[in-house]
């Protein structure tokens, strides 16, 4: 039983190890020549761009259901005035980027694991080294650094569309008027609410890009082994992504003690 | 090994194996394999499925490092370069997949220009017309616009080939060139292997294909188990007391 344990837990800190691996590569290999800016820029347009439609639904329809949750509890103490400053705050300090990391995990981390592990099983990743490509910059790195890119604009605007939505729920419930709805979810929010929580969400692109390119690079058992990588992409990043937002919001409360 | 079957080359060596091992989970599929290629000449790599004709080319191209022993190409020892130095080693290499792995979401056209455009400053234009000459060198001349899917086994094979002939390479490795295709597109491949090697380049052609061996090759080796048994002309192989290579060499297997 403990023995079995112990081998798990050493096996777990195995995989840690290479996917960390993978990502210090990722890095060093983003700052050395030659930089493939056209192939990261179309997977910032595949992963970002791509993604709009999937962040703007979801953005709006937390914003009406935080709106109403939020409605419900500040009734109680006569404090409705108060509800687009709470929402805009819960939105963009948490909600908001924990929201997008998940789903960009879900969309973005099962599409490179598929896409990585089918090259693998096909041998196209091995074609690109024979035609003398670097296939892990080629592949892994402009992914990597797409997903970097593209999590804090699509952060920002899962915020936007978050208190957008908060606000279609209030004008239809109390018909307050955009000018004072959006007056009052802005009046309190300042930089360091902002920055910090959308920044960290550069973290959670760098963990969705890194867990399922690795998937995805070390992918076996032909079309079975790419389902079970495009499964465990979504499953191993989003777990990643939650884990490591504790303590990046440790460290944020840490820096700006004072919002804390 | 006989005597007859050890002949070497007597032209300069464009590939040179020297004790080549290598395992897969404790199997082990190269035994001390020692070859070597002269250049501007067709050697023909044969075997059985699963001898490790695919992984002694996979090593020859650095996509596989040796357990033991070395690979050399052109005097340069393949797994001790730098990736910069590997990477201008695989310019000069061409290398045709068994599975050919063409690249799946580029046209069939796309899949030979890659290399032009990564390796080349070419205008487009050139780099288009160069890859549609290549895609004509094996017959697929109009299906530039292609999807990869959109090919049948054997057009993908060709394709393939056209990819790996893009940069002009001066070594050409080839796993099963004809494998799933029609004889007389099988004889059009040899054919255009038998050419490029009276231009020059030095071809390392794996296949079950002895009729195909037979017309290709200068020099032929049989690998079984791992271990090279056998290595000469098909006309000393032909001689050949092994009864492994005997069967093998009038199986005239068809690829």
């Amino acid at each position: 039983m403990f023995e079995r344990l112990g081998v798990l837990i050493l096996a777990l800190l195995a995989w840690v190890g290479d996917v960390a691996l993978f990502g210090a590569r990722a890095l060093y290999q983003a700052v050395l020549p030659p930089y493939e800016f056209k192939e990261t820029w179309r997977h910032v347009y595949e992963i970002g761009w791509r993604s709009l439609p999937l962040i703007v639904l979801s953005g709006v329809a937390i914003g009406v259901v935080l709106s109403m949750h939020t409605r419900a509890s500040l009734e109680r103490f006569g404090a409705e005035a108060m509800i687009p400053t709470v929402l805009a705050i819960a939105l963009i300090r948490e909600t908001g980027p924990l929201v997008a990391g998940l789903l960009v995990a879900g969309r973005v981390g099962a599409g490179i694991g598929a896409e990585l592990g089918a090259m693998r099983v096909t041998e196209q990743i091995d074609a690109l080294e024979a035609v003398a490509i670097d296939a892990f910059k080629f592949l892994a790195v402009t992914r990597i650094a797409a997903c970097v890119i593209a999590m804090p604009l699509l952060t920002s605007i899962i915020d936007f569309c978050g208190i957008f939505g908060g606000y279609l729920a209030e004008a239809s419930t109390s018909g307050m008027s955009a000018q004072l709805y959006f007056h009052r979810a802005f009046s309190i929010v300042q930089f360091s609410d902002f920055m910090p929580a959308t920044l960290k969400t550069a973290v959670f692109g760098f963990i969705i890009g890194t867990v399922s390119s690795y998937l995805g690079f070390t992918t076996t058992q032909g079309t079975e082994g790419v389902g079970r990588t495009s499964t465990s992409s979504v499953v191993l990043s989003s777990v990643c992504i939650i884990l490591v937002n504790v303590v990046l919001v440790k460290l944020i409360f840490l820096v700006f003690p004072v919002r804390a | 090994m006989s005597d007859a079957h050890l002949r070497q080359g007597s032209g300069a060596q464009a590939i040179k194996l020297e004790h080549l091992t290598k395992s897969f989970d404790n199997h082990r599929v190269l035994d001390d394999v020692t070859l070597d290629v002269e250049d501007g000449s067709a050697f023909c790599l044969l075997g059985r499925s699963g001898t490790g004709k695919s992984v002694t080319l996979k090593h020859i191209i650095g996509l596989l490092r040796p357990d033991q022993g070395h690979v050399f190409v052109r005097g340069k020892d393949v797994a001790a370069l730098s990736g910069r130095e590997l990477s201008e080693v695989r310019r000069s290499m061409g290398f045709l997949f068994q599975s050919a792995a063409l690249f799946d979401s580029i046209t069939v056209g796309e899949n030979v220009a890659f290399p032009l455009r990564r390796h080349t400053d070419w205008p487009d234009s050139k780099i288009r017309e160069v890859a549609r000459a290549r895609l004509a060198d094996v017959g697929l001349a109009e299906d530039y616009g292609k999807m990869p899917a959109e090919l049948s086994g054997g057009m993908r094979k060709r394709a393939g080939l056209a990819r790996a002939m893009a940069l002009d390479p001066g070594i050409l490795l080839v796993d099963e060139p004809t494998a799933g295709l029609d004889p007389i597109t099988a004889n059009e491949i040899d054919q255009l292997l038998v050419d490029l090697k009276k231009k020059g380049t030095t071809i390392v052609v794996v296949t079950h294909n002895i009729p195909s061996a037979r017309h290709i090759g200068d020099t032929l080796a049989v690998l079984h188990d791992g271990r090279v048994i056998a290595r000469g002309t098909a006309e000393e192989l032909d001689k050949s007391e092994d009864e492994i290579v005997r069967a093998f060499m009038h199986s005239e297997g068809a690829g």
